[in-house]
């Protein structure tokens, strides 16, 4: 293990440079349609089996299997573990937010929390007095069961732009719980059918639902359940949950008045045969765009987003007082016009593997 | 009530699948929320608000002022429509006027009906802005819906009707009766429905009356009891059903489900000089090769349907014209209560006073027994498509709104059969939403020398529940692609699909669209390669 000192946000003043020396294209690289840290013969979030991966978090669009060496965040660690995604063949190091490591080259590699879900990281990557950061997904909205978005300043941030447009203002989502526990007040006998992306969008609507006093049990989908224990594991508390593999199939009216959490592809299949009254529901922040609920066949949507909103996104670009911003993903030409209208140079690069809604 | 009451009623509505749970939330409204506001709302979603309460061109220039078109125009292609990208996406005025409550539904109508009959453009301006300002995305979408008249929310019509039916406890066709009498904000029709007030008086609005429908013949049980003495057969033509109603110079036509569809027939309209209501079949008439007029095909009558302004040109040449099956009354006189006889006897005399270009008597035909009743039915099925079968109405019958059992019959021509192969499936919605209930089928074709499927049709029903499960189970295992919502399968299963009839149709592959398609049998036991043939549907329809 390399020696590790830590290090503060604003550590040394980061002023806008137009041209930048060295220039970061040539340390950060897009290879292979993924960020190559080019000095420490590493990737950022590879889609593809790679010798070295520094990983941001731990959602499938991220985190892969068959990396030789992993650096994430001890939770990123344990949920890539949890999903199979870490093997006996692959060494990890975990490094907790803000702890500083050389990862060869001359770079030095240090993670700040991204907000997103648990154990999300903006990797910072820094080499030669630059600072590069690969936010991976972010969100600035509050989250109960994450760490808080952190703003590094910083010469290059590299963003995705999942929901950069315009119309994308994501509401708080205790209002949409809110929305969701009028529903059950005015349906009493209906069963709640929400689909949960498992790791982080279940957990966070959990809570968010608990502290809005909510107190009946939660069912739950066999698929949802470890990376809940993990979350628990952490100390997250989502009071009593149960599993419905553990009741009779044919006991439909159980449910009546619960909610019951599964994967969004269940919503609508034949899994959610076995409820009463079946009200199919949906978490995301999709939901904005009634086509696109209704595309679904969701009746009842919750805007919840763990992505950054239209707002969110031009002000953190704003805020980490970067003279550089490079766009991964999602819609680019929205985000890359904006910021050049800020005066941010701004850059879309069209990675590749980064599925739209994965995550979300 | 609020708007906001308004707006979360606009949303239940809008996401929610199963029309009695729709029925179920909209009564809820409209019991709990007093007049006007009620009347309002029922006015929004049943389509009969007469004006606009601003101008779409309004809210676009809104926009084009408040935000940069560039990222104005990437949304609205993203959401690909432009309220609900106002609704989300409005930028807030640096200095709103904060309102310290939402006006109700009917201050905001009154508001801007105000501000338009004082022509005061600005003012219906300054209003749009500060309503938008105080306002949720989801308030806004109501809004710029109700304001411009594009409110689609999945509620018919007749769902709206249904509705309040239940709720004053009437049958549907009572409310369809009373509906085109009244207007907005319709608290006479509340009063009534609360116990408050008799029934509205429309006796002297010119306005729907409730059809009279019939029956399938059941051949094995009703066959038997019919006799030329008691019961008279007319030919069931394949045009669309209304009814066309004058009164002091005013004319309407309506369809079957009592809309308004004056505005596609104006050249029928125009021939409406008298006080009746007469019930019919619209058809058109035009020219054969030999430039004789005569009646067309449902095909012909197509070009004429959902016209918002037919040009000269069509009317030209596809005149309307009516084939009079009944008249339901004349000169403030009704004859619902009247036999069938009598009621054509007045008919009789009705038509023959008309312009024959435009109005023809039904043909009463001559049978004495069930086998010319067959014969009758084997030449409807030889007519082209121009006859659907035969109508066998009771002689003693009285005009009955709905249904009546025993009244009338009809007696279609046998369906067209076709075996054609499953291409695409998709899930069904409510009960269904787990299942995939929607197929869409083909027929073997060549295009470009290849011998492919080429799709004709699609059909959600003429299936068990149980077929449905195995139908559902062999989609499941015999996944191709998909494209969104749409399953493709492996082109090996055959349905036997029955339709009503068939039509050319430019916007399928195959050209062809069918009338009324439904699976009559799943052929598990048919190879695919031994489906049907595009020119096997040519022979059997027509070219």
């Amino acid at each position: 293990m390399n020696k590790t000192e830590r290090s503060t946000a604003t550590l040394r003043p980061f002023a806008r440079k137009l041209v930048m020396e060295p220039n970061p294209e040539d340390w950060m690289a897009v290879r292979d349609g993924q960020f190559y840290c080019v000095p420490a013969d590493c990737y950022v979030d590879p889609m593809t089996p790679v010798d070295r991966a520094v990983i941001t978090h731990g959602h499938a669009d991220h985190a892969r299997k068959g990396h030789g060496r992993v650096w994430a965040t001890p939770e990123t660690v344990d949920i890539m573990r949890t999903r199979y995604y870490i093997s006996d063949d692959t060494e990890a190091t975990k490094l907790r937010y803000h702890e500083r490591h050389d990862l060869g080259g001359g770079v030095t590699l240090w993670f700040a929390s991204a907000g997103h879900i648990l154990g999300s990281a903006q990797a910072v990557f820094e080499y030669q007095g630059q600072r590069i950061v690969a936010a991976g997904d972010f969100k600035r909205h509050a989250d109960p069961t994450c760490e808080p978005f952190e703003v590094v300043p910083c010469d290059v941030f590299i963003t995705e732009a999942t929901f950069a447009l315009p119309v994308f203002q994501h509401p708080p989502l205790e209002a949409e719980v809110e929305k969701l526990l009028r529903t059950m007040t005015t349906l009493p006998d209906a069963t709640i059918i929400l689909g949960v992306y498992a790791l982080g969008k279940c957990q966070r609507v959990m809570k968010t639902l608990r502290l809005a006093g909510y107190d009946k049990p939660f069912y739950m989908h066999g698929a949802l359940r470890r990376l809940t224990e993990l979350y628990e594991s952490y100390g997250q508390d989502f009071g009593e949950w149960r599993m419905v593999s553990d009741y009779d199939r044919k006991d439909k009216d159980r449910y009546r008045g619960h909610i019951v959490l599964c994967p969004p592809a269940q919503v609508n299949d034949r899994w959610s045969r076995r409820f009463a009254d079946p009200i199919p529901a949906a978490a995301s922040g999709w939901m904005q765009i009634r086509a696109r609920a209704r595309q679904k066949r969701v009746e009842l949507g919750m805007v919840c987003s763990d992505h950054a909103d239209w707002n969110d996104l031009i002000r953190t670009c704003r805020e980490t007082e970067a003279g550089m911003v490079w766009i991964t993903h999602g819609r680019v030409e929205a985000l890359e016009y904006a910021l050049e209208r800020e005066g941010i140079p701004a850059k879309g690069l069209h990675l590749i593997g980064m599925e739209e809604e994965a995550g979300e | 009530m609020s708007f906001a009451d308004f707006s979360d009623l606009l949303d239940d509505l809008y996401f929610t699948n199963s029309n009695l749970s729709k029925q179920a939330i909209f009564a809820d409204y409209l019991r709990r929320t007093p007049d006007p506001d009620r009347g309002w709302a029922l006015a929004a979603i049943g389509g009969t608000l007469s004006f606009d309460l601003f101008k779409r061109n309004l809210v676009k220039s809104l926009m084009e002022e408040r935000m940069d078109p560039y990222l104005f125009q990437l949304s609205r292609h993203y959401v690909g429509e432009m309220s609900e990208t106002v609704a989300l996406a409005w930028p807030q005025s640096p200095e709103p006027t904060r309102l310290n409550r939402l006006p109700d539904l009917h201050e905001v109508i009154e508001e801007f009906k105000a501000r338009d009959q004082g022509r005061d453009r600005a003012g219906i301006r300054d209003y749009l802005i500060r309503l938008l300002d105080n306002m949720s995305p989801p308030q806004r979408w109501a809004l710029l819906k109700l304001g411009t008249r594009g409110l689609r929310i999945g509620m018919s019509a007749r769902t709206v009707k249904k509705t309040l039916a239940e709720m004053a406890g009437v049958d549907v066709g009572v409310i369809e009766e009373l509906w085109h009498g009244l207007s907005p904000p319709y608290e006479a029709l509340f009063a009534w429905i609360d116990g408050a007030a008799d029934m509205p008086d429309i006796s002297n609005v010119l306005t729907y009356s409730p059809v009279m429908l019939s029956h399938p013949i059941d051949e094995e049980k009703d066959l038997d009891g019919l006799t030329p003495d008691t019961h008279a057969a007319e030919w069931k033509w394949d045009g669309i059903r209304v009814q066309v109603a004058g009164m002091n110079g005013e004319a309407r036509i309506y369809s079957r489900t009592g809309d308004d569809i004056s505005h596609s027939f104006p050249d029928l309209a125009a021939t409406v000089n008298w006080d009746a209501v007469i019930d019919g079949e619209l058809l058109v008439r035009p020219a054969n090769e030999s430039g004789e007029r005569e009646i067309g095909s449902f095909n012909d009558l197509q070009q004429r349907l959902g016209k918002k302004k037919p040009s000269a040109k069509l009317m030209r040449e596809k005149p309307a014209h009516l084939i009079a099956y009944d008249i339901i009354s004349e000169d403030g006189a009704s004859f619902r209560d009247s036999s069938l006889d009598e009621r054509r006897e007045r008919l009789e005399a009705f038509i023959a006073a008309r312009n024959p270009d435009y109005y023809s008597l039904s043909e009463r035909l001559d049978w004495s027994d069930v086998d010319d009743l067959r014969a009758l039915r084997e030449e409807a099925a030889a007519s082209e498509g121009l006859k659907e079968g035969l109508m066998i109405k009771r002689r003693d019958s009285v005009y009955v709104a709905g249904r009546p059992k025993h009244a009338w019959y009809k007696w279609k021509r046998e369906p067209f059969l076709l075996d054609a192969v499953l291409m695409y499936a998709q899930r069904g919605t409510g009960k269904r939403s787990s299942y995939y209930s929607d197929y869409t089928f083909g027929l073997w074709g060549e295009k470009d020398g290849e011998e492919l499927l080429l799709p004709i049709g699609k059909a959600y029903f003429g299936f068990t529940d149980e077929e449905l499960a195995q139908l559902d189970k062999w989609i499941r295992n015999h996944k191709v692609a998909r494209y969104g919502p749409v399953q493709e399968v492996d082109k090996e299963l055959v349905f036997e699909v029955a339709f009503d009839s068939a039509h050319t149709s430019p916007r399928h592959k195959s050209g062809y669209a069918l009338r009324f398609p439904r699976i009559s049998r799943i052929r598990w036991d048919k190879p695919a390669h031994e489906a049907d043939r595009i020119p096997a549907l040519e022979a059997l329809v027509g070219k």
